[in-house]
This record gives C-alpha cells, sequence and structure tokens, in this order.
C-alpha cells in the first residue's frame, strides 16, 4: 500500500450558490477540508450540505465564489481522477440494468481509451476494490437485489478503484445498520491512514466525535469549523440547528427565506 | 427436401410475397430500422427520454416539407430541425423557470403546427398521412439510401460510445466526476435520437416511430436485469415484430405502420404480465407468498486488510 499519497486539500472561496428559483442556497462560504483528514460536513436537513457538496465536485456552477482542490480548479482536479464521489441512496437508479461489478468498473473509465475497455489492471483493482469492502461474492447482483449497507459498500468500491485521492461521501450512514457503519468507518480511517482526504457530509451527530478530526459546521453559510472537540460545542450546535439570531441573519441572507 | 419444407403450413405465406420486389425491400429495410430503433430504445427507455423522442419525432414535419420544396435529401431537412428542436428545448429550459416537459410541449407542438401550415401553403407531393404514419411499401431507392446511412450512423456512435452513454443514462454526476464532458454525452445521445428518427421516419412515419422507440427498450426492461441481455431481448422484439408487421400488413392488407407497432405492443403486454421477475403475475405470486427478505448484512462484514 502507498503509504505516502502527495495529500490534497479543498480550498472553499466566498462560494454563493442561487438556484433558479432565486433561493440562495449558500452564502459566501469559505472553509477548508485539511489534506489527510477526515472532515465532517454538519448541518440540519436544508443547510445548503448538498449544495456545497455539489458545487465542490462541480455538479453546478456557484454564482460566485470558487473551489480548489489540491490547488487545481475542480474540472482539472477531476480529468486527473483525484476526485472520488459517493453518491446519496436517493439519487442512484437502483432498477438500472447494472450489476455490481459493472458499477465498481465505472470507476475505472477516467483511465480507459475511448471506447473504456477494461484492461488486466482495471480488472485487478476492481476486484481488490470489491475485496476490500467485502462484496466479492455479490459481484454479480443486480445493484437493487443488495440491501442497505451493501449498495453503500458497493459505491465506496466505486470510489477506492477510481482511487481518487479526495473521497467525497453524501449522507453514507442513512439506511445503514450500526455494523456497516463500524465497518465503513474503519475503512474510511484506513483511507485517512493512507493519505486520503475524506469529507463526510451528515447530519447524525452521535458517531461525528468517534471518526472525525475536524468539523465544519454549516447552514446557509459556514458557522464554525476546525478540530472536532474543539468545534463540537454546544453553542455551536445551537447556531447551527436552532437557527440563526434573527440580527445576523437578516444581515447576511438578504434575500433568502430561512425556515427555522 | 425442398419438398418437404414446401409442404409445410404457412410456408406460402411466407414464400408468396417475397416475389414482390417492393415487399422483399419493406421486409428488410424495416427490420434494419427495427434494429436501430431497438438498440436506441435501450438508452431511450433508462435515460427517460420518451417524451424527447416525441418532441423530435413532430418536429422533423417542417424540415421534410422545407426538404422537399427545396430539392434536397428529406433526411437533411429532418435532421436539422429535429435536432434543432431539441436545441431549442435545451435552450428555453436553461433560460427560463419553465420545466423541462412545459418547454418539451411548447416547442414539439409549435415546430408540427409550422410543418402543417407549410405543407398545406408550399405546393408539392408530399402525402402528409405518408409522414405521420409511415410508407415503407412504397419506398424509393434514395429514401432506402437515406435510412441506411441514418440508421448505420447510429449504430456505429452507439457502438463506439456505448459505455459512455450508459454511464451518462446511470449515473450523469459520477461521469463528471471522473472528468468526462456530459454535455457532448447529452449532445451525442440527442444526435443519435434525431437519427434514428430520420431513418424511421419512412417506415414508421413520426406518430408511431415513438412506439418503436419505447417498446423494444420496455420489453427487455421487464424481462432482464442485465443491459446486454436487454438489449437482445430488445432487438429480437422489434425485429421480429417489423418483419412479421411487414407480412400480416401484405396478407390483410393493413397499415404496415400499424400493425408493426401493434405486435410490438401485443408483445410488451405479454411481457408486462408474464415476465418471470417484474411480471404482474410474477408480482402478485411473490406477494401471495412473501419470503423472508435475505438479511446477510449481519453475517457480513466490511473486510478491512491490515496492509
Amino acid at each position: 500500500m502507498p503509504a505516502t499519497l502527495p495529500r490534497l486539500d479543498i480550498a472553499v472561496e466566498n462560494v454563493s450558490v442561487t438556484y433558479n428559483n432565486a433561493r440562495l442556497a449558500l452564502y459566501n462560504a469559505t472553509c477548508t477540508v485539511e489534506p489527510g483528514t477526515i472532515t465532517a460536513l454538519v448541518g440540519p436537513n436544508g443547510s445548503g450540505k448538498s449544495t456545497l457538496f455539489k458545487s465542490i465536485m462541480g455538479f453546478l456552477r456557484p454564482s460566485q465564489g470558487q473551489v480548489r482542490v489540491g490547488g487545481l480548479p475542480v474540472p482539472k482536479a477531476q480529468k486527473q481522477q483525484l476526485m472520488a464521489y459517493v453518491p446519496q441512496s436517493d439519487e442512484v437508479d437502483w432498477n438500472f440494468p447494472v450489476s455490481v461489478f459493472d458499477v465498481v468498473m465505472m470507476g475505472r473509465y477516467g483511465y480507459m481509451n475511448l471506447l473504456r475497455m477494461p484492461r488486466a489492471k482495471d480488472r485487478r483493482l476492481v476486484m481488490e476494490s470489491l475485496e476490500r469492502v467485502g462484496m466479492v461474492q455479490f459481484r454479480d447482483r443486480q445493484i437493487g437485489e443488495l440491501s442497505g449497507g451493501q449498495k453503500k459498500r458497493a459505491f465506496l468500491a466505486r470510489a477506492l478503484a477510481q482511487a481518487g485521492k479526495v473521497i467525497l461521501l453524501d449522507e453514507p450512514f442513512t439506511g445503514v445498520d450500526v455494523k456497516t457503519e463500524k465497518g465503513i468507518v474503519d475503512l474510511l480511517l484506513q483511507l485517512r491512514d493512507e493519505g486520503h482526504t475524506i469529507l463526510v457530509s451528515t447530519h447524525d451527530l452521535a458517531s461525528i466525535a468517534t471518526f472525525c478530526d475536524r468539523t465544519i459546521l454549516l447552514n446557509r453559510t459556514i458557522l464554525a469549523e476546525g478540530n472536532t472537540q474543539e468545534t463540537f460545542t454546544k453553542e455551536n450546535l445551537e447556531l447551527t440547528f436552532g437557527g440563526l439570531p434573527m440580527v445576523s441573519l437578516e444581515h447576511m441572507l438578504p434575500s433568502a427565506e430561512v425556515s427555522s | 427436401m425442398s419438398a418437404v419444407i414446401a409442404a409445410l403450413p404457412g410456408w406460402d405465406w411466407i414464400v408468396e410475397p417475397l416475389q414482390y420486389g417492393f415487399l422483399v425491400r419493406a421486409i428488410w429495410v424495416s427490420a434494419f430500422v427495427g434494429l436501430v430503433c431497438a438498440v436506441l430504445s435501450c438508452y431511450i427507455t433508462l435515460k427517460g427520454w420518451s417524451l424527447m423522442g416525441d418532441a423530435i419525432s413532430h418536429a422533423v414535419v417542417p424540415g421534410v416539407v422545407i426538404a422537399y420544396a427545396l430539392n434536397i435529401p428529406f433526411a437533411i431537412g429532418a435532421f436539422v430541425f429535429g435536432f434543432g428542436a431539441t436545441v431549442a428545448i435545451g435552450y428555453i429550459k436553461s433560460r427560463t423557470r419553465l420545466k423541462e416537459d412545459a418547454v418539451i410541449g411548447i416547442v414539439f407542438t409549435g415546430f408540427f403546427a409550422f410543418g402543417l401550415v407549410l405543407v398545406t401553403k408550399i405546393p408539392s407531393n408530399i402525402d402528409l398521412f405518408h409522414i405521420l404514419f409511415g410508407n415503407v411499401l412504397g419506398i424509393s431507392q434514395p429514401d432506402i439510401i437515406q435510412t441506411l446511412i441514418a440508421g448505420v450512423i447510429t449504430l456505429v456512435v452507439i457502438l463506439v460510445r456505448r459505455k459512455d452513454l450508459l454511464l451518462f443514462c446511470f449515473d450523469p454526476n459520477h461521469a463528471k466526476a471522473i472528468g468526462l464532458r456530459t454535455p457532448v454525452m447529452y449532445y451525442t445521445l440527442l444526435l443519435v435520437l434525431a437519427l434514428t428518427i430520420v431513418a424511421a421516419l419512412q417506415t414508421a412515419g413520426i406518430i408511431l416511430v415513438i412506439s418503436m422507440l419505447v417498446t423494444p427498450g420496455s420489453i427487455g426492461y421487464l424481462l432482464s436485469d442485465r443491459f446486454d441481455h436487454m438489449l437482445i431481448i430488445s432487438v429480437v422484439s422489434s425485429v421480429f415484430s417489423c418483419v412479421m408487421g411487414t407480412y400480416l400488413s401484405y396478407h390483410f392488407d393493413v397499415s404496415t405502420g400499424g400493425s408493426i407497432v401493434v405486435l410490438l405492443t401485443l408483445l410488451f403486454v405479454m411481457a408486462m404480465i408474464f415476465a418471470p421477475k417484474y411480471g404482474i403475475l410474477a408480482q402478485e405470486f411473490r406477494q401471495r407468498s412473501p419470503q423472508p427478505l435475505e438479511e446477510d448484512s449481519q453475517k457480513q462484514q466490511v473486510v478491512v486488510d491490515q496492509a
């Protein structure tokens, strides 16, 4: 195993996102995901977590601000296969006629020629990734025939096969039993020790302190960031989940409707 | 030997029409169109673009009329307007707050209506009925060539880009995340969709082509969990329907496009009811005898290798 990968950070600078319906989803977000850490992105539903995630992954174009990964603009980082993404379960069409193996192989497409013909190395890496998440015996299953935890692991294997140095996981623990959650956490800790930078979005507070080095608290904008112990204070959490004080809200979000 | 075969019931039924050149031509052209449509239909049904197919097929009408008026191949006019409609749809959707279905509805009926106006105003020998419902029995040599060109381009593009297109249908976000250009895939799929509709114009007509673009893929989707199986089932059912439909239209003197689509639809109904896993009967049966859900997540753990 490569013990020392070049470690990459994610730098989010002044990112604002306004959707078509003029709703401001994210306002002036600036934060840094330190290289070689597991960082939790925490906020209530509708706080702009997914929006920030999509901005980092380049799925949507912020109306203002920029994101850099390892100093590179996101499209460039993606072309170099630096960024892997594990989607939320409800973003996946589970009825799609693909097998677990097919899905994991999609992680290798960026390395293949135009025809996407897998080489021996691609197959080997796919099998290794499947092995690492314990999904080898399910490789020929259609993805809809998996349990919640298996589904997560299949997509995690795709990220492993892609060998991205930055891994983003969107709500990885929803619909997953405790045992699988622990398995995923162990794997993430290992990946961190190998030098990956990992960003996990979650609204499940209980598990964060057990494995996340750093935490970013978010509700329409970045409210706090830092080491998990220092950031995870009662005041910060109240600020994030209890709604912002009205004064600062009106100051910061002139056109946003804020759900309390 | 040949005497034995000739004695089989139905042999005449199959062989007798083959003495007519126009019918032989109709059979292989419609089989070819069935093949092209079936291949594309797997992608269209998985992507959920049936309505887009509907839009393109209606939008080609003014193109066909203008092409005849200018005396250029109908395929060129049809393609320009069909593909142009999708570009218009994409543009309007990105610049307004309208939802996609509304934009599609506005654009394709607008194009279609424009075509109707042209047909009634520009003097030509275009039979609107043939545009709407196809006329494979009367297909001319130049029309066959245009159909072949459009169809072959479609097949080659899909063959070369099949993995990317499937990824684009399944998970466009992942495609973006690994640095692939999703707008290119979007327009590639639209392009082959427009080409396929152009290829099918003479056989099925713009109304019935939707069935040929949606039904074969749906049959495959109901019958299989694997894309390559879905593709084979789709092609077989589509080509079968096209060949048999042409025979039936000859023997019973009914509309060719109509009988092809009726056959396809019958196959679909059978698949819908009797499909071994996703058929209505199978699902009914499963609900009555509930099997315990396999819960292997208890036994299974993420294997953590200590490397």
